[in-house]
């Protein structure tokens, strides 16, 4: 027999579903301790509730299934017959048990993977404070010597095999910093300072998301973390504490000079200019970022052009608003911010 | 319970009730409550297509005349209010800007520092909010800048909704709430009716105020 339409749906569906979770966001890939001990959490809760889960329907089914004998059927309803009583008390007190013992079982495994994600804090050599806003990420690198802080947005870089403290807090409303293959959810509450550790044990890209509804754009609020080798980090550390580029070619001189006379630098900074916005995202670097706009476009040039030109049409509600310039101007002004590398 | 209810309780049997101006009461409750959810919907639309760019307003270079001695300012006027002031959204958006473009460095939440007051009752360049537009458009002297071409025209008017709102000149249930921080005055929505408006005693020994 040819299997019918639907068999075929029921069956293709969740492969479907699973080729869908690349690996750069998902719980179920993990790259770092505190996500392998979230993930075994994770996995020890499904297992064991998926085998109580069966037991119980498989006794719900035998209950219905099950045919009354015809000496049952005679007998008044109301009579008891002691020795099935005590059967039936020996059983429902032994389920009773076995759930006692079974939630207990998954606070006490929940309590030791708390305790495990815990034990990274305070090993930390770095300290990367990261503030949500509406709808992106301030990043900022802390240091004791206030000209070696860096200032950048959406994108976090670590160095591999080494704890890093992410200290969040919130310019506006509670945000949610969830880096699935990393490590669990924190909240970012406003007036409210948490953190969280990362440690990252094989190089690559990462991908976060806001994980508490925060408005309009709360589906766009991504955030990448990139883990280089501890040489690299430090190759890419140096790099981001240099001023920006200063403009090349007469297109890009045109754009530093409409960046600094329209509305972009009421918001934005670029260190090296006379730019100190910062109610936006720094720009010092922006072309060295993966993504624009906390991840909803790549960073391509025609990407950067559709941004700049109409933020609206791209991030209904994003707080950057269109700034009217000319198509020259605007040309301009991708080729300057499209050089900040 | 109304008077003709009572009567007709009285009138009949001992116990006997009178449902239909429970009913009556209810039905009016359902409908006033429908309007007002209604009318609660249009107060915080929001529109996040930017208007086109080509604005009278914002292509000539709007004069104020300066007068010395009595005379108050011109009131200037459009039909733009309406879409600034009546919306919730709108004026919340001009508070957050209010100190995103640090208004504040100069205003100080509207009670004044370096630059005027824009709580009070006295409007030196007029109150209306196309008045308050172009003074932040366009500067004024004594220090107060231009912002022309470089806050984008709906925001100006954003701004100039929510200064109105620091005087009570917006509508109490447009006007923003309490802030998320502490506050040395009530809310722009607790504000009381603003005075009839004063003509100053002479422009020009105020400083530059919108």
């Amino acid at each position: 027999m040819k299997p019918s339409r639907s068999l075929r749906f029921v069956c293709t569906a969740p492969v479907l579903l699973v080729a869908g979770c690349s690996e750069w966001q998902s719980a179920l890939h993990p790259y770092g301790e505190n996500a392998r001990t979230t993930l075994s959490l994770i996995l020890s809760f499904a297992i064991i509730c998926t085998i109580v889960w069966i037991l119980v329907m498989l006794a719900l089914a035998g209950a219905l299934l099950r045919r009354r004998s015809n000496a049952e059927g005679l007998r008044p309803p109301l009579e008891t017959d002691p020795r099935r009583e005590r059967g039936f008390t020996r059983m429902v007190g032994s389920a009773v048990a076995a759930t006692v013992l079974i939630l207990v079982g998954l606070t006490i495994a929940s309590f030791f993977a708390g305790k495990s994600n815990a034990a990274l804090t305070g090993k930390e050599m770095l300290t990367v404070r990261v503030t949500g806003h509406q709808w992106w990420w301030e990043v900022r690198y802390q240091d004791a010597s206030p000209s070696h802080t860096i200032i950048s947005a959406n994108e976090i870089h670590v160095p591999v095999g080494e704890p890093v403290k992410i200290e969040l807090d919130s310019g506006d409303v509670i945000h949610s910093f969830w880096v699935p293959s990393l490590a669990g959810k924190r909240d970012l509450i406003p007036g409210r300072p948490s953190e969280i550790t990362l440690l990252v044990d094989k190089p690559g890209v990462y991908r976060g998301q806001c994980a508490e509804f925060c408005g309009y754009q709360h589906a766009h609020m991504a955030i990448t973390v990139v883990a280089q080798r501890p040489d690299a980090f430090d190759a890419w550390r140096k790099a981001q504490l240099a001023d920006a580029v200063p403009p090349a070619g007469a297109q890009q001189r045109r754009g530093q000079q409409v960046f600094l006379s329209t509305g972009c630098v009421l918001c934005h900074t670029i260190r090296g200019t006379p730019a100190g916005g910062t109610s936006g995202p720094d720009l010092t670097h922006v072309a060295s970022r993966q993504g624009l706009a906390a991840d909803t476009l790549p960073m391509t040039r025609g990407a950067l052009g559709a941004w700049i030109a109409d933020p609206q049409s791209v991030k209904p509600g994003a707080k950057m608003p269109r700034v009217d310039l000319g198509p020259d101007d605007l040309n301009a002004v991708v080729a300057y911010v499209g050089s900040l590398k | 319970m109304s008077s003709a209810c009572r009567e007709r309780t009285n009138g009949i049997a001992r116990g006997g009730r009178c449902r239909r101006p429970g009913v009556s009461f209810g039905a009016a409750f359902a409908i006033i409550g429908l309007a007002l959810l209604l009318a609660a919907c249009q107060r915080e639309s929001r529109p996040f297509e930017t208007p086109p760019p080509a604005d009278a307003s914002n292509d000539e270079i709007a004069m104020s005349p300066n007068h010395p001695g009595p005379g108050g300012p011109q009131a200037a006027s459009s039909a733009r209010w309406e879409k600034y002031e009546q919306s919730a959204y709108e004026v919340a958006e001009g508070k957050r800007l209010f100190t995103w473009f640090n208004c504040n460095g100069c205003h100080s939440k509207g009670g004044g520092g370096m630059g005027p007051p824009l709580m009070d009752d006295k409007w030196i360049y007029g109150s209306s909010i196309e008045n308050i537009a172009a003074s932040v458009r366009e500067g004024r002297p004594n220090g107060m800048p231009t912002f022309r071409g470089l806050i984008p025209e709906d925001q100006i008017w954003q701004i100039a909704a929510y200064v109105r709102s620091l005087g009570g000149f917006v509508r109490k249930d447009m006007a923003p709430s309490r802030d998320d921080s502490l506050s040395a005055r009530p809310a722009e929505n607790r504000l009381p009716a603003p005075r009839p408006q004063q003509a100053p005693a002479s422009p020009l020994s105020g400083q530059g105020k919108p």
